[in-house]
């Protein structure tokens, strides 16, 4: 029984990752047509930046604010990669509008050279952020349920981050713009709502929110150059699952794929486990290929 | 206000529109007519900035708006009623109506102006938080046109307000431009197939066929019969 409590508690916070990485991937898609392989290498910029923050808080203090750093980092973490992500948007995507096989290849080259530049950069072995020492801790439930502090203070944090991108999406003036240039771009243009600029804006917010992905990664892992690739696959998968630009669907989707992977691995191996989801996952879209909601309109 | 001279618009190889020449004064209710598919919501279109023309010059207020963007003419005071609507189906009816504030300043977007539209079509004051996707075709008319309004547009251009809209609404549509036209602040260029709704409210029509204009004149001097052939099909 306790096992698999375990199992769903650590699929919880896989699932919590996966959808901070889904959603910018939905928002670009959802808004923009454009589908960005360049995505993953956003959350590499951000585990990069706690790492390259906690070096020079160590090489400057020599060691008491290390942990500390990593709490600093976090608004940090979300301005650099959502910049990366405005520069991204600014120098190539910007000019393919429209022209979604162009833009694949265009953000997939742009992926490897922002590997190559975190390989040159930090070099290319892995390295360990450091975590502070308060999340080091368990819960422990009694028998043998004991739930890693640094896992749970994952799943807080994205909701955290959720409930702002719902305030953002449903509340603000911004979020108001950004979906009605997503229902009716011509008619948000005519309307006086500078297109580009929802454009540029939703693009850095989803590269920001894949940044904080980033920075959760580091407390549960290693970080290398290729960081990105191996979640963003998954994260592609959640997307298509949920229905393409959808958020009620990617939030439910990024809960099934994160559950299923974690519940398949644990009884075979991560590589059957991930061959099980996909193959779910392409009988399930043959049966339904929008995914799983749809918008509806009469 | 509107000056256009020799507009060509063309999709790819296709010319939909040549040599389009139009003028609307300040003031004045303009009514652009012609069977289906002859140019005329191309030529709105263009005039919102949605498609780019091919050659020609498009004149507003004195500036030249050839060259730019759609959200910088809705800026300068273009107001658009798309054919079919257009509302977004997945905002609210206020959110609608906000999105008609978009084109002023931050600082010149007053509430209070929602409350003059809800009163004008009490039907959208019923429920504001309803989605504005499950509203019937004829509310979904008033909310599109609320939103034009809204903003209070110097220039608004409407594309068949009337078509498949039921009777009563069709009505209170017509009072409307005629409130408009009686106020005299806002000009507008009204693309219409039915010809006693146009000539009801118009000051000057303007006939189109394949993408070119084929007959002009002050609605009361028209040679109705000339009009009605152009029209039927």
């Amino acid at each position: 029984m306790d096992v698999w409590a375990l199992q769903i508690f650590n699929g919880v916070s896989l699932s919590t990752i996966l959808l901070l990485i889904a959603l910018g991937l939905a928002l670009s898609f959802g808004l923009m047509n454009v589908i960005n392989l360049a995505h993953g290498e956003f959350i590499m910029i951000g585990a990069y930046t706690v790492y390259a923050l906690q070096q020079a808080a160590i090489a400057f203090t020599g060691g008491p604010m290390a942990d500390w750093t990593f709490i600093v980092a976090l608004p940090l973490v979300f301005l650099i990669a959502a910049l990366m992500g405005l520069l991204v948007e600014r120098t190539v995507i910007r000019f393919l509008y429209r022209r979604p096989l162009d833009t694949l290849l265009a953000t997939w080259g742009a992926a490897l050279i922002l590997q190559q530049l975190a390989r040159s950069i930090f070099g290319a072995p892995n390295v360990q952020v450091v975590a502070p020492l308060w999340l080091g801790g368990n819960l422990d439930l009694g028998g043998d349920l004991v739930l890693p502090f640094k896992r749970l203070f994952i799943i807080a944090v994205a909701l955290v981050c959720l409930a702002g991108i719902y305030w953002y999406m449903y509340r603000s003036n911004e979020g108001r713009r950004m979906r009605a240039v997503m229902q009716n771009r011509d008619m948000a243009a005519s309307l006086g709502v500078s297109t580009r600029r929802v454009d540029s804006l939703t693009f850095a917010l989803g590269a920001g929110l894949a940044g904080v992905a980033g920075w959760a990664l580091t407390l549960i892992g290693p970080i290398g150059p290729s960081l990105g690739t191996f979640y963003v696959v998954d994260a592609f998968i959640v997307v298509i699952l949920g229905g393409m630009g959808q958020i009620p669907g990617t939030i439910l989707a990024a809960f099934i794929i994160g559950m299923f992977n974690t519940i398949f691995e644990y009884g075979t191996t991560a590589v059957v486990g991930k061959v099980l989801v996909f193959t779910l996952v392409i009988l399930f879209l043959q049966w339904r290929p929008a995914g799983l909601m749809r918008l509806r309109s009469r | 206000m509107l000056a256009i001279q020799s507009l060509s618009v063309a999709y790819g190889e296709s010319v939909v529109l040549s040599q389009v020449n139009m003028d609307v004064p300040q003031g004045r209710v303009v009514c652009l007519m012609g069977r289906n598919g002859v140019g005329k919501t191309t030529l709105l279109k263009s005039i919102m900035g949605l498609l780019r023309p091919r050659q020609g010059q498009m004149c507003f207020e004195d500036a030249d708006i050839t060259a730019w963007p759609p959200h910088r003419r809705a800026r300068a005071g273009i107001g658009y009623v798309p054919q079919g609507r257009e509302i977004f189906p997945y905002l609210t009816i206020h959110e609608n109506l906000l999105m008609g504030l978009e084109a002023l300043p931050a600082s010149a977007r007053q509430p209070e102006v929602l409350e003059q539209m809800y009163s004008l079509f009490p039907a959208l004051k019923v429920n504001p938080r309803k989605v504005a996707g499950t509203l019937s075709g004829g509310q979904q008319q008033q909310l599109a046109l609320a939103r034009a309004l809204v903003r209070q547009p110097k220039l608004l251009l409407l594309d068949e307000p009337t078509e498949g809209i039921q009777p009563s609404i069709v009505q209170e549509i017509e009072e409307l431009l005629h409130q408009l036209r009686g106020k005299g602040d806002t000009t507008i260029l009204l693309v219409e197939q039915f010809l006693d709704f146009a000539l009801g409210v118009a000051d000057y029509c303007y006939v189109m066929e394949k993408g070119a204009i084929v007959l002009e004149g002050p609605a009361n001097d028209l040679d109705q019969g000339q009009v009605r052939e152009y029209l039927s099909v």
